[in-house]
């Protein structure tokens, strides 16, 4: 018992090490971009400054220094929380990291929990009732998820649950936007909404937030469950083939133990990983779903960056987007070393 | 002609039908057709397999790789997966319950439920490959107490369990202030011995974890506490094996199954295995069915022998028998394909022809295209099962050895 606990300790410890160098080739990449590909000086100038100034900014941002020694004081600006000013923010980066990145978790998490709640029983009974008319209707579902691009999927909704319901005289759903913030009262804390309103105990809120996440989330979803709901059906079929589970039925054990109990958790295997990779996928997803649905997150802080050459944002979402990759990586090979035994002994 | 003695021992099984069997036969497998509805055809895999297991036996299926021992082995536990079909036949099975009164039913009628009852507790299988049976995410001791408790009570030993437990903190601090306590609790449960309490679902878990260790151990098998503990893929084959054995064993099944149980293993592990199996059957009084194609194995640990040729048995004696008057031209040949010590050959004699395609099979007797001994009549009909010497039957127009041209 004891033993096998330390072997996943040693496997957990092994494992963040292996993800730091990938965080520093990311920075790398960033410093790259900023100060060798583009003219550095453009991130400290403006139209107000004059070129007898130049040198000065120069010596104090050590940009006369040679390149290396400019990157280790790019880390040492990162690691201090220095991470530049984001002209489309009109702030720092920081503080608008905090502003915007909440609102992007948020709808990441809520659309990823409703793919995974929703995905995964769905797979798994597409399996078990293999060509039957469930197993059909699912497959419908699922194939259309990820053949469907978000946009037009996010303006469908729209259209019907906006527009159409307030036609017809029919509760509608918000158009965009993550609350009322005309009839609700609302002080960020967190500045994650549901989370708030949960410290706050703020049930109006609570109920207003989760109403405005009902298009967005279903729109990000909907795709992440029907590659879900695909990823599970086949892994859950190919499991059901193996010889352990015609030797757990020669046990004598119950269909539903056979097939939750010995096929579920080695099934699960393949899932997971493809539940991390469409964990970093949402974020990027995001950009799309949060343009159509006003959601005021990264995505659109990021295409405005985008759009103007905002060097510091650019950056900035790109080693935040490489993080959350990491640590979605790293989630998914934790619960992989308690799935699968033979992983955390390799 | 071969004709049933229809016994006395007729009992009304849950259908209400009527089932007899033999004294002695604890296994009678009637007539069993299966079939694969693939997308090439129907591969008629097994044609009216019938043979008998006699308590106490040890009973070996044998024949060409394809020829359906692992369906037939398949078909009596109910588990043929789908595309195939368990289309006709009757497994007669007679049930030894716990106060001794015995139940003869036919597996192939009995609901789902009651079958999962049947198996892995009454008929146990172990499997040819010990490499992919396991299953990879779950602790070997946790595999076999799982079946433990799946089929077994458990409340007396659960009871027991926790009287030990008592009495060894009150050996081992017998000035305990709370002495009194633990004396009257140790004579409550004692009291409730005849008719123990359901035990619960944490309790069982840990008696049946020890049973399980108690079945490694059982098996031989090294240092069986840390192996319970282990996953599969940390043990080596033979280990694996021998776990497996012990998981099939743990419910004390009146048969037990081993389909090509022993092929995966070198030769010295082989001969182990078989020793410590038919051990076993002697120590748990149950009968064995041994699937394998190494006749040695055969000769040395079977009792009798059911030689199968595509679907068919054709030819069903005990092992001396069977070894020294074969009776079928597949027998024989299959005999002649061993290479002998003693004799220099240049090389192996092998049974001409091919193994028949089982979507189309030959129509008649199924081995006439490679029957040296095929008449007109082989092709036409299939031969009926015939017994040419007390207890030594065979299914075949011109039957061979001892008894050649008696027809
Ligand atoms: N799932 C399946 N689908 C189609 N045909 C099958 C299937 N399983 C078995 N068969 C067919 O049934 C026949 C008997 O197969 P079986 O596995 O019983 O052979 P066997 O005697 O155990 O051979 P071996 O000695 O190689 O294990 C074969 O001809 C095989 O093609
Ligand atoms: S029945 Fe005919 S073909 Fe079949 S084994 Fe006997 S002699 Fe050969
Ligand atoms: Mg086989």
């Amino acid at each position: 018992m004891k033993w096998s606990t330390m072997r996943l300790r040693d496997y957990v410890i092994r494992r963040i090490f292996l993800s730091i160098p990938v965080i520093i080739g990311v920075l790398a990449i960033t410093f790259v971009l900023a100060y060798v590909v583009g003219n550095p000086l453009a991130l400290y100038v403006d139209e107000r400054t004059t070129p007898d100034a130049y040198a000065a900014i120069r010596l104090e941002h050590g940009l006369d220094e040679p390149i290396y020694v400019q990157f280790f004081l790019y880390l040492r600006n990162l690691f201090a929380g220095d991470w530049g000013y984001s002209n489309t923010a009109r702030m720092d980066v920081i503080p608008t990291i905090q502003r915007y990145f909440p609102a992007t978790i948020e709808l990441a998490i809520v659309s990823m929990i409703i793919a995974v709640v929703i995905g995964i029983p769905l797979g798994i009974i597409s399996a078990t009732k293999k060509d039957k008319l469930t197993d059909h209707v699912t497959r419908v579902i699922a194939l259309a998820g990820v053949s469907m691009p978000i946009f037009w999927f996010a303006l469908m909704l729209k259209y019907l649950f906006y527009f159409q319901f307030f036609m017809w005289g029919l509760p509608f759903l918000p158009e965009g936007g993550r609350y009322s913030f005309i009839y609700v009262d609302y002080t960020p804390i967190t500045n994650f909404v549901l989370l708030d309103a949960v410290l706050t105990l703020n049930g109006v809120l609570f109920f207003d937030a989760l109403i405005h996440f009902v298009m967005p989330a279903m729109c990000l979803g909907y795709i992440f469950l029907a590659i879900i709901t695909r990823m599970m059906r086949s892994s859950m079929l190919e499991v059901l083939k193996e010889d352990y589970i015609t030797l757990a039925r020669s046990k004598g054990l119950t269909e539903r133990v056979v097939i939750y109990r010995h096929a579920l958790r080695n099934a699960m295997i393949p899932t997971v990983t493809v539940i991390g990779l469409a964990f970093g996928g949402l974020i990027t997803g995001a950009v799309l779903t949060e343009t159509i649905f006003s959601w005021p997150g990264l995505g659109r802080w990021a295409v405005a960056a985008i759009l103007t050459s905002d060097i510091p944002s650019i950056n900035a979402f790109t080693i935040l987007v490489a993080i959350i990759f990491v640590s979605a990586n790293l989630i998914v090979d934790l619960i992989y070393a308690t799935l699968d035994p033979r992983i955390r002994y390799g | 002609m071969m004709t049933m003695t229809e016994s006395d021992n007729e009992i009304h099984d849950s259908q209400d039908e009527i089932h007899t069997l033999e004294p002695d036969v604890i296994l009678d497998v009637r007539g069993l057709k299966t079939s694969f509805y693939t997308y090439e055809g129907v591969v008629k895999a097994l044609d009216g397999v019938s043979v008998q297991l006699k308590k106490g036996q040890t009973l070996a299926f044998v024949g060409e790789t394809g020829c359906g021992k692992s369906v037939t082995a398949k078909s009596i536990m109910r588990l043929v997966d789908s595309p195939g079909v368990i289309e006709a036949g009757e497994v007669v099975f007679r049930d030894r319950t716990l106060d001794k009164e015995e139940v003869i039913s036919d597996l192939l009628k009995l609901s789902e439920d009651e079958m999962r009852h049947i198996r892995g507790n009454r008929i146990a299988i172990v499997f040819q490959d010990p490499a992919t049976y396991p299953n990879p995410v779950f602790r070997v001791g946790d595999q076999i107490a799982e079946v433990i408790s799946l089929h077994q009570n458990l409340a007396e030993e659960a009871l027991v369990m926790k009287i030990d437990r008592l009495e060894e903190t009150l050996a081992e601090n017998p000035q305990a202030p709370n002495a009194e306590e633990i004396k009257e609790k140790i004579s409550e449960y004692k009291s409730q011995l005849d008719d123990p309490p359901p035990p619960t679902d944490d309790d069982k878990k840990k008696v049946a974890k020890k049973k399980a260790v108690e079945m490694l151990k059982m098996v031989r098998m090294p240092s069986p506490e840390e192996i319970a503990n282990q996953y599969p893929h940390e043990l080596s084959g033979g280990m694996r094996q021998r776990a497996l054995i012990a998981m099939s064993l743990s419910c004390n099944p009146q048969i037990l199954i081993c389909d090509e149980a022993t092929t995966a293993l070198d030769v010295t592990v082989q001969a182990q295995v078989l020793n410590l199996l038919n051990e076993l059957k002697a120590d748990f009084d149950s009968s064995i069915i041994i699937i394998t194609h190494d006749l040695g194995v055969v000769a040395e640990t079977c009792t009798h022998v059911a030689v199968m040729y595509a679907g068919v048995v054709v030819e069903y004696a005990s092992t001396d028998e069977l070894f020294s008057d074969p009776v079928h031209p597949y027998t024989s040949g299959l005999l002649r394909a061993i290479p002998k010590l003693t004799e220099k050959v240049d090389r192996l004699l092998q049974i001409k022809g091919m193994v028949p395609n089982l979507i189309t099979p030959p129509t008649g007797c199924r081995f006439h295209p490679r029957c040296e001994f095929a008449t007109s009549i082989c092709s036409e009909q299939r031969p009926p099962r015939e017994e040419v010497k007390p207890g030594h039957l065979v299914e075949c127009f011109h039957p061979q050895g001892s008894v050649k041209g008696r027809r």
